[in-house]
């Protein structure tokens, strides 16, 4: 009798504990180009981070990557992403526009920082010795410097280039928004090739020799110093005022609910916030939110004045449509010419 | 004259049957399903999105260096399938193998590939660089990766027709007295006219839609070396559907038109009254 | 043997094959034409991906990535070929065989996918199954994904290559007319009978070239099935995607050896027709001696 109570009470644990604890997870994180270094080290961390609390269970999380604006396309397409890790807030307030209970509209309040855990800025990846001594904006449109930057009607980076432009002449200005035009629209005529992602002009650039300048997100800039033979062909300049780029990550909750990965998906994204996840966001060249962190990387980051999207920008849904959407400010740059 | 069966060949109902269907499901039911999204427009705002100046110096690059590129490959094609099937020479064999690599390259890896060859600094484009003009980010760069990315339609479509013309009715010809030229004219033009049309349409089609190859190597340019198929990306990027069927749907009109037309052309040839 | 026999057979020849000094010139042209705008890119693409040597080049291709990425190249060319072979012949056929009203019109839309720019191709799959698409309440309310998965790719895969086979095969067939089906006929073969025996040996080369065509063309399409393949590594890329993947992630030489990889594919299948056609010729050859 007692024997038989045994062996059932066994029975039951095994179950019970058998449920909790192997689970396999299969977890999609939809993310654009330039996080894919990021992201391969930040999923190894993060799987072992979970095995510590969940022995047994198994992860493997899939990486998506492409330009910021089809990736989210993808998504409201029907994309199954549990996670979403994109290059603009705005992209993801098109998934909770357009894919309807996908994710709440106020998605962005529901992390610290406003769903932001790294941030970025856009600095300047000149030649060797900076031949044509460019220090600032302003030396961009200088007679014979030819700059290259990839086109903000596809390319999401290329909107942050465009406003940190846009940022500097306000202030070179006083803030006359019409002279600020003005300078993006000279800026503009010393672009001879506008590819439709970063990673391309970062090729037009080095690969194919183009241009004096490249406009570039710091951690491309970092990337292309470290690939083979960069330290020596290029150097990054640092502008006096630039924009604050800071990339979301927000859990796309019906995916996430439906492939039963709501609670690791929320995990995924808050050890982003971790000292750990912060260290590796800043050893892949993203500025931490982390005071310690950031304390620590301090000599890698410099110093500069930047703009943010929010204060300076009245937000993406406002700077959307008045800077890139059709007959906005940049598509104005090309009219009449 | 309508619908004649040829009173002894079968299988009339059976192979237009299944050629509808196949053709329905796989091309024309979605096709159909991006003009009833076009048609959430407005013919007014329709038209406005076709007709704004940067659609139309898109319009005018993308037909343009497409009919050059088909041109040029209607050239360079015919004399490849010419030297191909007429003569033995070293490495005829190697050529013929290699002329349908453009297709399997993804079109990436070609524009890619053809801006490293054409780039100023590139093992071409230097030479351009030293004469003072340049190939990559011109409308002479998109020519070329089209020229590249269609290349094997022309040879393939004409080569096998020329193949196929039997060696007497030349060499009847030649005795009866006429000189090459005139062997040329009223021999082989006729013969291989509908399949070089075919070619060069088919060229021409593919080229104006090309995208792959052709970013990298345009330098995309508003107003200058934008093509068509950017546009619609960029309006896909605003999450402007309906603006990227209507301009997808006007491209689709104008090259059925186009194509409408070779093809008639062809039908005259072949139906000599 | 009289002089003006031999002086017309040179002359017959001369017709067929021109005069020696116009030969080489073509001769040349063809070659020059080959190397300037066909061998040249191809060089490019084959010095990088064997930039760092085979060893890198044979990391690149054999890494699980990429061998998941050329697992589903395969699926996706070994499932649309066959059905676009099929569509093929019975299109030409039809066409060919056969004058009906609308015939130009029946060949313009066979054509109209190559026209249809690949970024089309794939949104209008999209438009269709997308969640937000005309089916897409139905497939996810039945847990079904046709974009983002397998039977998107392989849509896309046989929307750009459908007219490959049906574009080989018409002026073939209409060239050859249909004087041989209708003497087996009259000779009482029956349908299939005339088709196995007097039209298929008749179209072979057309038809193997078509296929040969429409393989190569699957396997490196990009932009189509780039906008219905969600990229999720491993899963849904195929070689094309996966090269892409390589180059945006600074992996030149990785990329530039799949793209090797890929043109080394269709290199064998180009060869593998060559090889068929021969072999065949000396069936044939052989044949006529005995």
């Amino acid at each position: 009798m007692s024997l038989r109570r045994y062996a059932l009470a066994a029975l039951a644990s095994a179950i019970f504990a058998g449920s909790a604890v192997a689970k396999d997870y299969e977890l999609l994180n939809v993310s654009y180009d330039p996080t894919r270094e990021l992201y391969q080290d930040y999923n190894a961390e993060f799987t072992n981070f979970w095995k510590q609390s969940h022995p047994g269970d198994n992860v493997k999380i899939q990486q998506s990557h492409g330009g910021s604006g089809k990736q989210a396309r993808g998504v409201i397409d029907g994309l199954r992403a549990d996670v979403v890790t994109l290059a603009l807030a705005g992209d993801i307030d098109e998934i909770a526009k357009l894919n309807k209970g996908s994710l709440p509209e106020n998605w962005q309040t529901r992390l610290p920082d406003s769903s932001t855990p790294y941030t970025s800025t856009i600095v300047f990846l000149v030649r060797k010795g900076n031949p044509k001594g460019i220090k600032d904006w302003g030396d961009l449109v200088k007679n014979d410097v030819s700059v290259i930057t990839p086109n903000p009607k596809t390319s999401g980076g290329a909107r942050w280039n465009f406003l940190a432009a846009y940022a500097y002449g306000l202030k070179a200005n006083g803030g006359d928004e019409t002279k600020a035009k003005a300078y993006v629209k000279e800026l503009f005529k010393h672009v001879p090739v506008l590819d439709t992602g970063a990673r391309g002009s970062t090729i037009t650039f080095v690969n194919n020799g183009q241009g004096d300048v490249l406009l570039a997100w710091e951690n491309e800039a970092f990337l292309a110093l470290k690939e083979d033979g960069g330290a020596d062909k290029f150097e990054i300049v640092v502008p006096s005022l630039s924009i604050l780029a800071e990339p979301p990550v927000a859990v796309v909750d019906k995916n996430a609910e439906k492939k039963g990965n709501a609670e690791i998906a929320k995990a995924y994204l808050e050890h982003l916030y971790s000292p750990a996840g912060q260290e590796i966001a800043a050893k892949n060249f993203y500025r931490p939110r982390d005071k310690d962190v950031a304390a620590k990387y301090a000599k890698q980051f410099p110093k500069l004045d930047l703009v943010t999207i929010d204060k300076d920008f009245g937000g993406w849904k406002t700077a959307q449509p008045k800077f890139f959407n059709d007959g906005g400010v940049f598509d104005q740059i090309y009219q009449g010419q | 004259m309508s619908r004649r069966i040829s009173p002894v060949i079968p299988g009339f109902g059976l192979t237009l049957g299944y050629t509808l269907v196949y053709l329905s499901l796989i091309v024309l039911i979605p096709l159909a399903a991006m003009f009833v999204h076009a048609a959430q427009l407005t013919w007014d705002q329709f038209w406005a999105i076709i007709t704004a100046p940067r659609v139309l110096a898109a319009l005018q690059l993308s037909f343009g260096t497409a009919f050059v590129a088909a041109i040029i490959n209607g050239v360079i094609g015919t004399v490849l399938a010419w030297v191909l099937v007429r003569y033995t020479f070293p490495g005829r064999k190697v050529i013929d193998a290699m002329i349908d690599l453009p297709f399997a390259l993804p079109t990436a890896v070609a524009g890619i590939a053809l801006t490293a060859l054409y780039a100023p600094n590139g093992w071409i484009g230097q030479f351009a660089t030293d004469l003072g003009f340049k190939i990559a980010y011109t409308p002479m760069g998109i020519t070329l990766a089209l020229t590249f990315v269609t290349l094997p339609f022309v040879v393939r479509t004409v080569q096998p027709v020329l193949a196929d013309i039997p060696r007497e009715v030349e060499e009847a010809a030649a005795c009866l007295g006429a000189k090459p030229l005139q062997v040329f004219r009223y021999i082989l033009v006729p013969a291989l006219l509908p399949a070089w049309l075919t070619g060069f349409a088919l060229a021409f089609a593919r080229g104006v839609g090309e995208y792959g190859s052709v970013i990298f190597i345009a330098g995309n340019m508003p107003m200058k070396t934008e093509i068509l198929p950017l546009l619609i990306m960029v309006k896909l990027d605003q999450y402007d559907y309906t603006g990227a069927t209507a301009i997808g749907v006007m491209m689709l009109v104008v090259s059925f038109i186009l194509l409408l037309i070779i093809n008639l052309i062809q039908r005259r040839i072949e139906t000599p009254s | 043997m009289s002089s003006s026999t031999v002086s017309a057979a040179s002359a017959a020849n001369a017709a067929r094959r021109g005069s020696p000094g116009s030969r080489r010139t073509l001769i040349v042209l063809g070659w020059l034409f080959f190397i300037v705008f066909l061998l040249l890119p191809l060089l490019i693409v084959v010095s990088q991906g064997l930039k760092l040597g085979f060893g890198a080049f044979f990391d690149a291709i054999l890494e699980p990535d990429a061998l998941s990425a050329l697992k589903l190249t395969i699926i996706a060319v070994v499932i649309s070929v066959p059905l676009n072979l099929l569509f093929g012949v019975s299109a030409a056929w039809c066409v060919s065989k056969y004058s009906f009203r609308g015939k130009s019109i029946l060949v313009t839309l066979i054509d109209l996918p190559f026209s249809v720019s690949p970024v089309i191709a794939g949104l209008v799959y999209v438009l269709m199954f997308g969640a937000q698409g005309f089916f897409g309440e139905w497939l996810q309310d039945h847990d079904i994904q046709i974009v983002f998965a397998l039977p998107g790719i392989v849509l896309a895969t046989i929307f750009v290559t459908v007219p490959f086979v049906a574009r080989e095969l018409i002026p073939l067939m209409q060239e050859q007319g249909t004087q041989e089906e209708e003497a087996a006929r009259l000779l009482g073969a029956n349908g299939w009978q005339m088709f196995w025996h007097v039209t298929v040996p008749n179209i072979k080369w057309g038809l193997i070239y078509g296929v040969v065509l429409c393989t190569a063309r699957a396997m490196g399409e990009f932009g189509a099935v780039s906008v219905v393949s969600g990229h999720i590594r491993g899963v849904t890329n195929t070689l094309p995607l996966h090269v892409e993947i390589l180059y945006n992630e600074y992996n030149h030489v990785a990329a530039f050896a799949v793209a090797t990889l890929l043109l080394i594919l269709a290199l064998f299948i180009l060869l593998l027709k060559q090889w068929s056609e021969s072999r065949i010729n000396r069936l044939r050859a052989s044949a006529a001696e005995e």
